[in-house]
């Protein structure tokens, strides 16, 4: 599968990038019920528009799982040790997503290589989504 | 504001099964697209039991409570007041179909922000399967507005 090897991959090199669709009322309501979290903020726009929104919001987790499809795309899932994110700014209808990731470190740790891969998710603007990392290491 | 007191309340363990339903209905509405979360054989010849359950397929657990969102209005939070903050996960051993999940959570911190305006709310988790083998742990931060 994988056209991008983190285990030879050098400090700086990106992974390749993972453009989404704009997200539309579908894609909330397929992840409301894939995963339990209806929170009306996210499906009912009269709702969001009382919470103060101009309309619903995407799940911060499905965000963040299109981030998690961003590293399982060319990293074996079993070598992710650790996924962390920090949501910076909401996710609106229609707008359009793009995942990136590169090598922010490589260590040796009692010979096994351990590779941190730093995160981001923006809109087709720069608005940036989420920031995070992952912790890679194929031998634990 | 928040009591503070409340810093280290648990809450009551919760149990998930993991089926291939759940996993395959989850890896469609994120969009995934990798067979070993829909073929058995392609699982299988990747080395897992059963299909593998993506990355993120953990934050299904808390919702098959009967009401997820009891422990925020217990704490007189209103669904549309907060947002996710920030959202961690360790990972020590694979969830696939065919597993039992143990959910155990405690709320670990509570802090506030710009003079009280934010309040933060940091919940801690840990999962554990049938074989009493914790799979992974996950850190969520709430922040409300």
């Amino acid at each position: 599968m994988p056209d991008w090897d983190y285990s030879i991959a050098e400090i700086g090199d990106q992974l390749p990038p993972l453009t989404l669709r704009p997200i539309n009322q579908d894609d909330l309501v397929l992840y409301a019920n894939a995963s339990g979290d209806q929170n009306p903020i996210h499906i009912n726009q009269n709702f969001a528009k009382k919470s103060g929104l101009p309309n619903v919001i995407a799940h911060g987790m499905l965000i963040m799982s299109y981030l998690g499809r961003l590293l399982t795309n060319f990293i074996p899932q079993s070598s992710i040790k650790n996924f962390t994110v920090q949501f910076s700014n909401m996710t609106h209808l229609n707008q359009q997503v793009i995942c990136t990731g590169k090598v922010l470190e490589k260590d040796s740790i009692d010979g096994k290589e351990v590779v941190t891969i730093s995160l981001k998710v923006e809109d087709l603007q720069g608005d940036k989504k989420i920031i995070g990392q992952a912790i890679i290491n194929s031998d634990l | 504001m928040i009591d503070r007191s409340l810093i280290g309340k648990t809450y009551p363990p919760f149990y998930s099964e993991v089926t291939e339903e759940k996993i395959r209905l989850f890896a469609k509405a994120i969009g995934e697209t990798n067979p070993i979360h829909f073929l058995i054989e392609s699982a299988r010849k990747e080395g897992y039991p059963s299909l593998l359950a993506p990355l993120t397929f953990l934050t299904t657990v808390s919702y098959e409570q009967e009401d997820p969102y009891k422990y925020l209005k217990d704490l007189n939070i209103e669904l549309g007041q907060f947002l996710h903050a920030n959202q961690e996960y360790t990972y020590f051993s694979p969830v696939c179909a065919g597993d039992r999940i143990k959910m155990e959570s405690k709320l670990s911190d509570l802090f506030d922000k710009r003079g009280g305006r934010l309040q933060f709310l940091v919940f801690r988790s840990t999962y554990t399967n049938q074989d009493k083998v914790i799979v992974a742990k996950s850190k969520s931060t709430l922040v409300v507005r």
